[in-house]
């Protein structure tokens, strides 16, 4: 359901972000502009000056419609096959991250019903869990991307697997939350039909920790892309938006990273806004009253 | 026929503040078809004494049979049905679906569990409200539905936790004069907590009355009411004589000491 006026104070904000963007970049790319004046002994009057600042081939900062355009040209005006449209990057690494997000999920899910199955597991590797959180993801991607190449895997996989590793840890702590999430009297009364454990997981259980995992999910899908992005970086940035980033960096091409950042933002949003459709079908499905899942 | 029998039963609990006795030395026969109210303050163990038989809480002594067997087995057995103080049916479960959930479990076929499903829906006046979600009904028709999932599989023995507790007066008025109905015609034998005396005497064939610290019985009272009962017995001398009776027996059990 939409709210009201939603739209007024949304427009309102972008122009306001889009105007200090624009002001910013005046006064980061000027420096440049008055050192060419200088070396060239002309006078620059201030309209010369902001048209300049916004005109840059390599700006500090770039102005919106330049990171505009270069979306526009990277996107559009080239075939989604060619290595210099940003589609194809993107999917590169859309690619990666749903691999990624997928193993992820059923890695925390499994774990989590580990977890809360079994005493042992819960004592042990929850621990290791949170540990494994507390390294680094920028430390530990070569290493990952090193030895998976050693033992002949290249390409996809090893790029997924550094968004399992940022991804199964929100799913394992929601779930289980969420498998834990029914009451003692809902548990007593499966103990009062005698139900196996696995009637009270199917039947109790799991439909109860829905609500937790989709607000996992969420966090996941976007940490997903995170670790699909930086396991990029080693790799010598050949292709995905990772490269764009690297490359662009190498060549000080502030343009092209401007680009990537936002078609990573832009892909960040939609996946975790399908989460959240998802979420609310699910939910819906399910029977919850309508402002609970609005 | 005895359906429970309990012998010295005792129960302690080990807390942190030493030992609680919740049940000590409880002596109690309850016959098949009786309806047996549990009446006492908070702390007596009478809803102790209720998950005993329902084996969610092990005896710490003497012995307890449920038809005749222990209450593990009678669990297993499928034995009784439990009515908790709240509804708790599954909220992404229709009401159907929750009555229909105790007959998944037991493997039931398709066919019988809609059957039972549209039986015990008639038995509680809830038919046509099959299809809602638990959310849209009213908190008395939720706990309804909650006994009809109990009736679903059809025990002998319905055992009930303050069902009515949480709800307002005419609601509980209008519920006790159905479960009265749904008694006589099913014929089950049913065990009642409750904190109130006129729902303790106005349901019961036999009033168990407790106290606390230790919990125990302090005396059974056998109803003297026929078993036709309009909401205005209420009114009847002989009525008011057992709630007295329950009222000494509250206040004998009582331990003012403070």
């Amino acid at each position: 359901m939409k709210k009201k006026g939603k739209t007024i104070p949304v427009l309102t904000m972008i122009a306001l972000i889009v105007a200090i963007w624009y002001i910013g970049a005046i006064w980061l790319n000027a420096p440049a502009e008055y050192d060419r004046a200088l070396r060239s002994n002309t006078s620059l009057s201030f309209s010369e000056l902001v048209s300049n600042t916004m005109a840059q081939e390599r700006p500090v900062l770039p102005a919106p419609h330049q990171v505009a355009v270069e979306i526009w040209d990277t996107t559009v005006n080239k075939k989604i096959t060619s290595k210099r449209s940003l589609v194809y990057h993107a999917w590169i690494t859309l690619s990666a991250t749903l691999l990624g997000f997928i193993i992820g999920t059923v890695l925390g899910i499994l774990l989590a019903v580990g977890i809360t199955h079994n005493r042992a597991m819960d004592r042990s590797v929850m621990p290791w869990i949170i540990a494994s959180q507390t390294i680094p993801i920028l430390a530990i991607a070569p290493m990952i991307i090193v030895v998976l190449s050693a033992v002949g895997l290249t390409g996809l996989l090893p790029k997924a697997l550094i968004s399992t590793y940022l991804s199964f840890f929100p799913v394992v702590v929601g779930m289980v939350k969420g498998l834990r999430s029914p009451d003692n009297q809902q548990l007593d009364l499966m103990r009062t039909y005698s139900a196996s454990s696995s009637d009270t997981f199917w039947k109790l259980r799991w439909p109860s920790s829905m609500p937790y995992l989709f607000t996992s999910l969420k966090v996941a899908v976007a940490i997903s892309l995170v670790g699909a992005i930086v396991g990029e970086l080693p790799t010598g940035a050949v292709a995905g938006l990772g490269a764009r980033l690297l490359a662009g960096s190498y060549y000080g091409q502030t343009i092209q990273i401007w680009s990537a950042l936002f078609a990573a933002a832009f892909l960040a949003a939609i996946l975790v806004m399908i989460v959240g459709i998802a979420h609310a079908q699910v939910l819906k499905r399910m029977g919850q009253k309508p402002e609970e899942y609005a | 026929m005895t359906v429970i029998s309990a012998q010295n039963l005792s129960l302690t609990f080990k807390t942190n503040d030493g030992p609680v006795h919740a049940l000590k030395d409880v002596n109690l026969d309850v016959g098949k078809g009786e309806f047996v109210s549990f009446i006492g303050p908070s702390g007596c163990g009478k809803t102790t004494f209720l998950r005993v038989i329902a084996d969610l809480e092990q005896p710490t002594g003497g012995t307890i049979t449920v038809n005749g067997m222990t209450p593990h087995e009678a669990r297993m057995n499928r034995a009784y049905g439990y009515v908790f103080q709240a509804a708790s049916l599954l909220p992404w479960r229709t009401i159907e679906k929750n009555i229909e959930l105790p007959l998944e479990i037991m493997g039931f076929a398709k066919s019988e569990r809609e059957k039972r499903v549209k039986n015990t829906l008639e038995l509680v006046d809830l038919a046509g409200f099959g299809k809602k979600y638990p959310w849209q009904l009213s908190g008395g028709m939720q706990q309804r539905a909650s006994i009809a999932r109990a009736l679903a599989f059809d025990a002998d023995l319905l055992l009930m936790d303050e069902p009515f507790g949480a709800l307002d007066e005419i609601v509980r008025d209008h519920l006790n004069e159905q479960l009265l109905k749904l008694w006589k015609r099913t014929n089950k034998t049913i065990c009642f907590v409750t904190h109130s005396i006129p729902e303790a005497v106005y349901l019961s064939t036999k009033i168990v009355v407790m106290s606390p610290r230790p919990g125990r019985v302090t005396d059974i009272i056998e109803s003297t009411l026929p078993d036709e009962r309009p909401l205005d017995i209420r009114e009847t001398p002989e009525f008011l004589k057992i709630a007295h009776r329950v009222r000494e027996g509250l206040r004998a059990g009582h331990s003012y000491d403070d």
